[in-house]
C-alpha cells in the first residue's frame, strides 16, 4: 500500500450519550471508593485490589462484560465503552484487573468463538465478574509478539505477568495451543514481584506439573492471543489518556493556588506554556485513543495501525504529563503522600505494557511500508 | 417559499437550482449568481444575503449535491480572506446597506478582499497599532502603514483597523473600517520574504478618505469587531478534512519509499515519530470537525494551529536532510507574487523556509500558548502594565 489515500473506515471520534452515562457511573463509584488516599493505602496492603470495589465495578455497573455479547453472558457493548471505563480507571490510577481480565483475557476467549465448553463457561464468569483471568505472558509483550508467544510447553516460568496474583485462571499459550490453568490447582506457583507501578501488581508464574484445559489448537490460539494483545494495547491508550488528563488538571489546579514570588506560580509564562503544550497533547491523545477504540469496535481492517499509532503517541503523552506533574508540583510532587508519584509510576509502566512506543513504531513502519534502512 | 432548514429541504432546493441552471450549459458566473440568489451560498446566512437562515452544518448537504452534479465552486482559496474573515464580520456588525453592498460580490469572487490589521510595530500585540483615522466631516482620514497583507495587490476592498482616539487605552481607541483599495492614497508594495517570493505586501496609507458609512460597528469598538475577524481566522486554519498522509508527511513518505538509498537510521526514527504525530494531528482535526458538526464546538481549534506549525517545520526540516545532495539546491529565487500559498508542488527548501512563517502568522505560537493557558486552562493572566494607560503614553 505505497499509496494510502484514505482510511476505509470513517471513525466516530466523539463520545455517545450512553458512553457519557457510563463514565458518570464509573466516576461516581471511583470517587466514593477509590480516592487518592485509599489507593495509596491499598498499595501498602497485602491485597492487590479492593474486592468490593471490583465487584461493584465488574458486576454492579456491569463493566466486566462490556465486550461480551449478551448471548455469552455479557453486556453486548464494545470497545468504545470499555475505553471509557479505562479512561476513568486511569484517571484514578485504580488497582483493578480490568485491562488484563475484562479486556485482554476476555478478547482472547471471544476470539475462540466460544459457545460452550470451558472457554464459554470461563468467558461468562469473567463477564459477570465471578472470576478473573489473565494471559500468562510478560506485560511488555506487544501484539506483534503473539506468534512468538506460541512456543514452549505447559512447564514454564513466565515473569512480570500483570494481575496474576489475584487471578483465578491463567491463559497459557504453548506450542500445542492455549490452556486454561486454575491458579488454585497443584503445580501452580504465583510469586508476587515488587513492581515499579504499585497500582498494578506483577507476579512470576511457575507451572510445574499443573493441569490445564486445552481451549484451542496453536493456530487459532495464536490468532486469539494476537487479538487479545491488540485490544489490550489499543484500549491501554484510553487508560493513558485518563492518566494524562488527571495530571494536567491537577497541575493546573495546583499552580493556580500555589504562590511564590508573590504570584500564583501558574501565572509565569514558562509554566503556562508547558501546561498549554500538555493540553494540546492531551487533546491529541484523545483523538488517537478514540480512533483506536472505534477501529477495534468496528473490526476495521486498519485497526492494527490505529492501535500502533495510539500506543506510540499516548504512551509518550502519559509519561510526559506525569513527569510535568511531578516537576510543576515542586517538592510536593516528590512526596509519598501526594498521589503524583502513583501516576508517574503507572504512566512509565504503561509505556512498556503491550509494547514500547519503539515497538509500535516498528509496526507503523511495517504497515505503512516505511522500512528501516 | 417554504422554510428550508432541514437536510431534505436543502437537497430539494439544490436540485431545483441544478434543474433551472444545468451546470453543463450554464456559465460559471451565471451559475454562481443563481446559487447565491437561491440561498445556497452559505445556508446559515440570512435569506437575501446568500443564505436561508439554516443551521451551518447543512451547507455540507448542498455542497455534496453540487459537487456530485459537477457544479462550479467559488474558489474559496483565492477569496479566502473575504470569505473567512470579512464576510462574518460584515454579517455580524454591518448595516443592512453594507451587507447588501458587499456580501454578494465577495462570495462570487468578483471582489477580492484583504486585511489591513498588522503593522510593523503591532504584530502579536495587535492592539498597539498606530495607524490613525481622524474624523473630517462625513469622512475619516487615514494615515499609517500596514504589513503582511496577502492579496493586497489584487484586492478591491480591505478590512482595516485604525486608531481613532489615542487618548484612550490601546484596546478602546480603535475603530473598524472597510477601505477602498483603489483610493489614490493607498500604495501597495511587495514585501519579499525568506523564500524569495513576495507573497505578502506592505501597504502605505496616506490621507486615505473613508466615508463614515464604511465604518463597521461603533466608533471605538473596533477591537471587539476585530475579535470576530480573528476568531474566524483561527477557525479557518487547520479546520479542513485531510486524508491520511495528506499534507507534507505524504511527500516525505513517498520520497522514503521511492529512494532506499537515502535512508538512514536516524532519519527513520524521526520519520516514524513525525508520521505518528501527523496522523494524530489529522485525527484531532477530524475530531474537532465532528464536534462542530454535532454542535459541540470545543476549544481544540486554538491548539490545532500550534500542532500544524510545529509539524510542518519538523517534517520539512527532515525532508531537506533526507534529500541529501538535492536538499542543497533551491528551485528558484526569482521574486514572484503568488496569490495563494501552496506547499505542495514546490521543493523541499521552499517548504522548509515557508513553514517558518507558520508559527508566526495568525498569532505566534508563544501568544497562542498564552491564550490556551489563560482561556482554556484558566491560568492567571500575564501581569499587564498597558491596560489603563492611554495609547499615546505607552512606551514604543
Amino acid at each position: 500500500m505505497s499509496a494510502q489515500p484514505e482510511t476505509a473506515h470513517a471513525p466516530d471520534l466523539l463520545y455517545s450519550e450512553a458512553e457519557e452515562d457510563l463514565r458518570s457511573a464509573v466516576r461516581s463509584l471511583l470517587t466514593a471508593r477509590a480516592d487518592a488516599p485509599a489507593v495509596i493505602a491499598a498499595t501498602e496492603s497485602a491485597t492487590p485490589y479492593d474486592q468490593e470495589l471490583w465487584a461493584s465495578l465488574a458486576s454492579g455497573i456491569g463493566a466486566a462484560g462490556l465486550l461480551v455479547p449478551e448471548k455469552l453472558g455479557g453486556q453486548g457493548a464494545g470497545h468504545r465503552e470499555a475505553a471509557v471505563v479505562l479512561e476513568e480507571l486511569g484517571r484514578g490510577v485504580v488497582p483493578a484487573p480490568y485491562l488484563t481480565s475484562s479486556v485482554v483475557a476476555t478478547e482472547v476467549l471471544l476470539a475462540l468463538d466460544p459457545l460452550g465448553g470451558p472457554a464459554g463457561e470461563l468467558l461468562a464468569d469473567l463477564a459477570a465478574g465471578r472470576r478473573t483471568a489473565v494471559l500468562a505472558l510478560p506485560f511488555a509483550t506487544p501484539p506483534a509478539g503473539a506468534r512468538a508467544a506460541m512456543a514452549g510447553g505447559l512447564e514454564r516460568t513466565v515473569t512480570t505477568v500483570a494481575d496474576a496474583a489475584a487471578a483465578d485462571v491463567l491463559l497459557v499459550p504453548t506450542a500445542e495451543g492455549l490452556y486454561a490453568v486454575g491458579t488454585a490447582g497443584t503445580g501452580v506457583t504465583v510469586e508476587p514481584l515488587v513492581p515499579l507501578d504499585l497500582t498494578r501488581p506483577l507476579a512470576s508464574v511457575t507451572l510445574a506439573g499443573a493441569a490445564g484445559a486445552l481451549l484451542a489448537e496453536a493456530g487459532p490460539a495464536a490468532v486469539a492471543v494476537e487479538r487479545g494483545l491488540l485490544s489490550g494495547a489499543g484500549l491501554l491508550a484510553s487508560e493513558q489518556l485518563g492518566i494524562a488528563e488527571w495530571c494536567l488538571t491537577e497541575t493546573v489546579r495546583h499552580t493556580r493556588e500555589r504562590h511564590q514570588f508573590n504570584r500564583p506560580v501558574g501565572s509565569f509564562q514558562a509554566l503556562k506554556h508547558r501546561m498549554a503544550q500538555l493540553w494540546l497533547e492531551v487533546v491529541s491523545a484523545r483523538a488517537a485513543a478514540r480512533n483506536a477504540a472505534d477501529a477495534l469496535a468496528a473490526g476495521a481492517p486498519d485497526a492494527p495501525l490505529a492501535v500502533a499509532v495510539a500506543q506510540a503517541y499516548c504512551s509518550k503523552v502519559a509519561v510526559h504529563a506525569a513527569e510535568e506533574c511531578v516537576q510543576l508540583h515542586g517538592g510536593v510532587g516528590m512526596t509519598w503522600e501526594h498521589p503524583a508519584h502513583l501516576y508517574l509510576k503507572r504512566a512509565k509502566a504503561d509505556s512498556t505494557a503491550y509494547g514500547t512506543p519503539g515497538r509500535h513504531h516498528e509496526t507503523v513502519a511495517r504497515l505503512t511500508e516505511l522500512p528501516a534502512p | 417559499m417554504t422554510a428550508a432548514t432541514d437536510a431534505d429541504a436543502i437537497r430539494r432546493r439544490t436540485q431545483d437550482l441544478l434543474a433551472a441552471h444545468p451546470p453543463a450549459t450554464t456559465g460559471r458566473a451565471e451559475f454562481l449568481r443563481a446559487r447565491f440568489d437561491a440561498g445556497l451560498a452559505w445556508v446559515h446566512y440570512p435569506a437575501g444575503l446568500g443564505g436561508l437562515g439554516a443551521p451551518r452544518s447543512l451547507q455540507a448537504v448542498a455542497d455534496a449535491e453540487l459537487a456530485a452534479a459537477g457544479a462550479p465552486d467559488n474558489d474559496p482559496r483565492r477569496i479566502g480572506i473575504g470569505l473567512g474573515m470579512a464576510a462574518p464580520t460584515i454579517l455580524g456588525y454591518g448595516t443592512d446597506e453594507q451587507k447588501q453592498r458587499f456580501l454578494r460580490p465577495l462570495w462570487l469572487g468578483e471582489e477580492v478582499w484583504c486585511q489591513l490589521f498588522s503593522e510593523p510595530g503591532a504584530g502579536s500585540d495587535l492592539a498597539a497599532l498606530g495607524t490613525r483615522a481622524v474624523r473630517d466631516g462625513d469622512d475619516w482620514v487615514v494615515d499609517g502603514q500596514k504589513v503582511w497583507t496577502s492579496s493586497a495587490h489584487v484586492a478591491r476592498w480591505a478590512i482595516l483597523i485604525a486608531r481613532t482616539d489615542p487618548g484612550l487605552p490601546k484596546h478602546r481607541g480603535i475603530s473598524y473600517f472597510v477601505c477602498d483599495m483603489t483610493d489614490p492614497g493607498v500604495e501597495v508594495r511587495p514585501l519579499r520574504q525568506i523564500t524569495g517570493e513576495a507573497e505578502f505586501n506592505e501597504v502605505f496609507l496616506t490621507g486615505v478618505r473613508i466615508p463614515d458609512s464604511h465604518r463597521l460597528g461603533p466608533v471605538g469598538e473596533g477591537w471587539k469587531v476585530a475579535q470576530t475577524t480573528l476568531m474566524n481566522e483561527r477557525v479557518s486554519i487547520g479546520g479542513a478534512r485531510i486524508p491520511r498522509e495528506g499534507g507534507m508527511i505524504g511527500t516525505v513518505a513517498k520520497t522514503w519509499r521511492e529512494h532506499p538509498g537515502l535512508r538512514t537510521h536516524d532519519l527513520h526514527q524521526r520519520l516514524l515519530t513525525l508520521w505518528v504525530e501527523a496522523e494524530v494531528a489529522r485525527l484531532t482535526g477530524e475530531r474537532l470537525r465532528q464536534q462542530l458538526v454535532a454542535g459541540q464546538p470545543g476549544p481544540e481549534g486554538s491548539g490545532m494551529k500550534l500542532a500544524f506549525a510545529r509539524l510542518n517545520q519538523e517534517i520539512s526540516g527532515l525532508e531537506v536532510e533526507l534529500l541529501g545532495d538535492e536538499g542543497l539546491l533551491y528551485g528558484d529565487w526569482t521574486m514572484r507574487r503568488p496569490e495563494i500559498v501552496d506547499f505542495t508542488g514546490r521543493d523541499a527548501g521552499y517548504r522548509y523556509l515557508r513553514s517558518k512563517g507558520n508559527s508566526i502568522e495568525g498569532g505566534t505560537s508563544e501568544v497562542l500558548l498564552n491564550i490556551v493557558a489563560e482561556r482554556v486552562l484558566g491560568l492567571p493572566a500575564e501581569p499587564r502594565n498597558d491596560k489603563d494607560v492611554a495609547w499615546k503614553d505607552l512606551a514604543r
